[in-house]
């Protein structure tokens, strides 16, 4: 299958996250392209495309495809401010400003909040936003010591997040208080409320903190990538600079933590 | 022998003639002599004339007052031979003639004495014989005097009795005249305007009257009186309600009133309207002059004025009342508290207004001048009417306005350190729009200390008047405990401290982290002011303040190690800040030139690119600026290599020579392996880490975050032969002009070799420039 040749230095692809992978995004420089891959040709259509105005040479840095709304809308970043894109129409839907002090490297979208968004950047921090209201993120972390190149929701348990640094660092988290799961799993409690030895567990772990769950420091360079199994959930990936590639679980007392 | 003539005289005249007969019976006689001598209070030896060791009741002793005769003899007679005898018997007849010769001159001597006493006795009685004619002569006149006197009292009783009555009826007829006479004698008083005659001529006659208006005569009187005091009542009431005249004068037409017998509680209200039409009167001038015109008098006139006028009336006004309606009891006493309370209350009311208006001037002493007089005006009617409880409100008011005056000293104190910061700004702005050299940072800095100093110690003077001995409420618990540590500790010079370092810390929260916002050098001043503060300004201004106001109150005050490492954090926050916004601007000068240049199609390096220059100028000038504020601080032994400094060839050729390797021509693994076996040995490199207060510190900082941000951004590039090698002239540039900034240069070397490693690695046609060729453009650079 051939695209027509680029205008200019394609920055990345995104493909559409479900449906039937018939649509991809194409970022370069300062244009969003959107593609249409029609099965009966080899040839790619340009469905939709729009670009940036202003001063000075605006570049797209990263661009995410939103797993909701029948995946009608695409957030992309160039340097510190985050837009949001309908594909319908190619119209920006919404822009926070300065999302963050220095470029924004990364972006994704919680899988089971449909407004929520992580993004991370060259001021090492990683945030959090409502996409609704988007004059304060609704959560900043600021854990690494360099620039966080790569943030990732987990596919399922969306208080997982795993961040990648040129700190060669990777630090997965535990974003309970803006996860989609209830706090403490209120069911299951009224299912153990009989067995007495774990109640006081439970109480101690309650109200829920956001927490560090635990810093992988086995890569010797920059962490670029990071991301997670779409197979099991338990199950993440990290690759640096030194062609290193770590592939780590999360900790089985968190899992247990999680699932139970 | 004398005794023998006096000692038995007064008792030989009972004892003598009984003696020879009674001879049986000498224990009686002797005890009778005994009684005797005990009545005369003689004692038996004194009366012997003898020494008492002899027995005085022996018989035998001649000259013994016990002498018998016989038992002498007897006793002679048995016991002396004859010859004694003989010798006793003449001696006593030659004793008895001696006594018969003496006695027969004493009487010879006295002889003329005895004759002429019997003279005179016998003249005596003729005399008083005469006298008791007389006497008798004398008592027969008395009688006949005593019976004439009789007779004309006798005479007179019926006369005097009738003057006694017309005493009686001309006393009650000038009774009845002066009640006859009253009418008229009002009126005159009335008409004259003594006031206080009339009453009294009133109050006089009143009971009388009452006692007899059955009679009609008296009747008429005391209707005439009646009418007339009614209308005296009415004049008095007209000239009280008049009003015109002072508080003094009222008081006595009060009293009059009182006098005539008006019903007091009426009085009472009455006097109290009218003291409070003339207190409102001063209100109301008052309020006038406090006006919504801005000419106001200033504020200790107008307190002045209020406390002579209104607060003295009201004195005046309490202490009347006091005297003229002691007689109403609690009731009054409440009605009076309940007055003034309210009055005091509208007086309040204005003066918190005027006072309201001279929150925002800076003159405290006319203030706190005027404070006390108030407070101590109010002291009086305090005193007076303490139900009331106007002094404890105008303690309150004065407690209001100081806490106020520190709000505002605060506001004052924060409002100066914000212009101090502004003037640092327009100073950091102004050499680069005028191109020439400002004042330096270290000046500045000076400046801006004691700048902030002065004025907290203007504010600690200032609010120190509230406390001075001489201002009235300044022993009032509150200025003496609460004021002194929560107020003006904690909350002027704690809070002050506080919101400089919040003001501070704000800096480094500012959105603006392009490092648009605020002024690098602002930073690094500041950072430095907060950390002269921990070490001796905060010790030494709480210090100050301890001194001036005498802590007595025990409450928790911050200690200051806590504002210490309040400020220390301050300062370690504003440090580390300025790392990043230094370290940002170089970073985007050296992301730029990375980005924008086409690596690929480069020409072979000739030269250091520009862009480096300037980064080690704008290092070195940070450096500088930095070097004029902090200390140098430690570097790693090594670095104190003097080969170094030098720039000697050696020196770079030995660098040369160090990471040569990783650049030769060789398999891209082989650079991997050798890299990575590199970084196993050497720490990782933490890139925002704090910094220490120290210039190599903070340089350390900024170029670690500089040198990274290269690597990450070659390491997104694709580079050519000559782009390679144009990398790594630029990097051993650097590596030459940075390494003395740091305080581990190894550091630079490692971040530097890895950015040409990442570029050689990101290169198709990695061929290094000779190592020689690399050093001589860079010397020529």
């Amino acid at each position: 299958m051939d695209f027509p040749p680029p205008v200019a230095a394609e920055r990345s692809v995104v493909w559409e996250p479900t449906g039937d992978g018939r649509r991809v995004i194409s970022l370069a420089d300062s244009h969003i392209l959107l593609w249409d891959l029609q099965e009966s040709s080899s040839q790619a259509v340009l469905a939709g495309s729009a670009s940036l105005e202003g001063k000075g040479q605006l570049k797209f840095t990263a661009g995410r495809w939103s797993p909701h709304h029948t995946c009608t809308q695409v957030a992309t970043a160039n340097d510190t401010t985050i837009r949001g894109w309908d594909t319908r129409s190619m119209s920006q839907i919404y822009c926070i400003e300065n999302a963050h002090g220095q470029l924004v490297r990364d972006l994704d979208f919680n899988p089971n909040k449909q407004y929520y968004l992580a993004s991370c950047g060259d001021d090492c921090k990683v945030k959090f936003w409502d996409t609704r209201n988007v004059t304060e993120p609704v959560k900043t972390l600021e854990e690494h010591s360099h620039w966080v190149w790569s943030v990732r929701y987990n596919h399922s348990h969306d208080q997982l997040v795993l961040t990648g640094s040129s700190d060669s660092r990777v630090i997965l988290s535990n974003m309970v208080s803006i996860s989609s799961e209830p706090f403490g799993h209120l069911v299951d409690d009224d299912d153990l409320s009989d067995q007495e030895e774990r109640r006081p567990e439970e109480k101690s772990q309650e109200p829920p903190q956001d927490s560090v769950i635990a810093t992988y420091e086995e890569h010797e360079d920059s962490v670029y990538a990071v991301d997670w199994s779409s197979a099991d959930p338990w199950l993440f990936a990290s690759l640096s600079y030194d062609g290193r590639l770590v592939i780590n679980r999360v900790p089985r007392a968190l899992k247990y933590h999680i699932l139970l | 022998m004398a005794a023998v003539a006096a000692g038995p005289g007064p008792g030989s005249g009972p004892g003598d003639s009984p003696e020879g007969p009674e001879a049986e019976a000498p224990e009686r006689r002797r005890k009778a002599h005994g009684m005797l001598k005990l009545y005369y209070g003689l004692s038996e030896g004194e009366a012997a004339g003898r020494p008492s060791g002899s027995d005085p009741l022996d018989p035998t002793d001649l000259n013994g007052a016990h002498f018998d005769p016989e038992v002498y003899l007897d006793k002679l007679r048995r016991e002396c031979p004859l010859a004694q005898l003989m010798d006793s018997e003449t001696d006593m007849v030659r004793q008895i003639r001696a006594l018969d010769s003496d006695m027969q001159t004493l009487v010879y001597e006295n002889y003329n004495k005895f004759i002429s006493a019997t003279d005179t006795i016998r003249k005596m009685k003729n005399d008083f014989r005469k006298m008791e004619d007389e006497m008798d002569r004398l008592a027969t006149n008395m009688a006949v005097i005593t019976d004439f006197s009789a007779r004309i009292s006798a005479t007179l009783q019926d006369r005097h009795e009738r003057i006694t009555k017309l005493a009686g009826v001309h006393a009650l007829l000038r009774k009845l005249q002066f009640l006859f006479e009253l009418p008229s004698r009002l009126t005159k008083c009335v008409e004259l305007g003594a006031y206080g005659q009339a009453v009294r001529y009133q109050g006089r006659a009143r009971a009388v009257l009452q006692q007899y208006q059955h009679l009609p005569s008296f009747r008429a009187i005391q209707d005439d009186c009646q009418v007339i005091t009614a209308r005296l009542a009415q004049q008095l009431r007209q000239r009280f309600r008049e009003g015109g005249s002072g508080a003094p004068e009222q008081a006595e037409c009060v009293e009059l009133l009182l006098a005539l017998g008006e019903p007091a509680e009426e009085l009472c209200e009455e006097f109290l309207a009218h003291a409070r039409g003339r207190l409102e009167a001063e209100l109301r001038s008052l309020e006038a002059e406090l006006g919504p015109s801005p000419p106001a008098p200033d504020v200790l006139e107008f307190t002045d004025r209020g406390g002579s006028g209104f607060v003295g009336g009201l004195c005046q006004v309490a202490s009347a009342y006091q005297e003229l309606f002691a007689a109403q009891g609690p009731a009054g006493a409440e009605k009076l508290a309940a007055f003034a309370r309210e009055l005091g209350g509208r007086y309040f009311a204005l003066v918190e207004r005027r006072l309201a208006q001279e929150q925002g001037g800076g003159d405290n002493s006319l203030l706190v001048r005027a404070l006390d007089r108030f407070h101590r005006r109010l002291r009086a009617p305090g005193a007076l009417l303490a139900a009331a409880g106007l002094a404890e409100a105008a303690t309150e008011i004065v407690e209001r306005v100081a806490r106020e005056r520190l709000g505002h000293h605060l506001q004052g104190l924060r409002s100066a350190f914000l212009g101090c910061l502004t003037d640092v700004r327009q100073a950091l702005a102004a050499p680069r729009l005028a191109g020439k050299e400002g004042p330096g940072l270290a000046e500045l800095l000076a400046n801006v200390a004691s700048s902030i100093l002065s004025h907290i110690k203007a504010s600690l003077a200032a609010v120190h008047l509230f406390t001075a001995k001489e201002v009235s409420f300044s022993n009032k618990p509150y200025f003496r405990g609460e004021f002194c540590s929560q107020g003006v500790r904690e909350g002027l010079i704690v809070g002050f401290i506080r919101s400089m370092c919040q003001t501070a810390q704000s800096f480094c929260d500012s959105p603006g982290e392009k490092g648009g916002a605020t002024p690098p050098a602002l930073l690094l001043l500041l950072s430095r002011l907060c950390l002269d503060y921990e070490t001796a300004t905060i010790s030494y201004i709480l210090t100050l303040t301890d001194e001036q106001f005498l802590v007595q109150d025990q409450s928790p005050v911050t200690p200051v190690s806590t504002l210490c490492a309040e400020a220390r954090e301050t300062a370690r926050r504003l440090l580390t800040h300025y790392v990043k916004v230094q370290g940002l601007v170089i970073s985007q000068m050296l992301r730029k030139s990375v980005e924008t240049r086409d690596w690929l199609s480069t020409l072979e390096p000739r030269n250091v690119r520009a862009v480096m220059k300037r980064v080690v100028e704008d290092t070195t000038a940070i450096d500088v600026q930095v070097g004029l504020l902090y200390e140098e601080g430690v570097r790693k032994a090594q670095s104190s290599d003097s080969s170094k400094r030098t720039f000697s060839v050696y020196s770079s050729s030995r660098q040369q020579g160090r990471y040569a390797p990783s650049y030769t021509p060789s398999a891209p693994m082989d650079t991997n392996l050798l890299s990575n076996i590199q970084k196993l040995f050497s720490e990782r490199i933490d890139v925002f880490s704090p910094v220490e207060f120290n210039k190599v510190s903070v340089l350390t900082g900024i170029i670690k975050i500089s040198l990274k941000t290269l690597l990450e951004c070659v390491r997104l590039r694709t580079f050519g032969r000559f782009g390679l090698q144009q990398v790594q002239v630029d990097c051993h540039f650097l590596q030459l002009y940075l390494w003395r900034f740091v305080a581990d240069e190894e550091l630079v070397h490692l971040l530097l070799d890895e950015v040409v490693a990442s570029a050689a690695l990101r290169c198709p046609d990695p061929v290094p420039m000779e190592p020689s060729v690399v050093e001589v453009i860079c010397e020529r650079g």
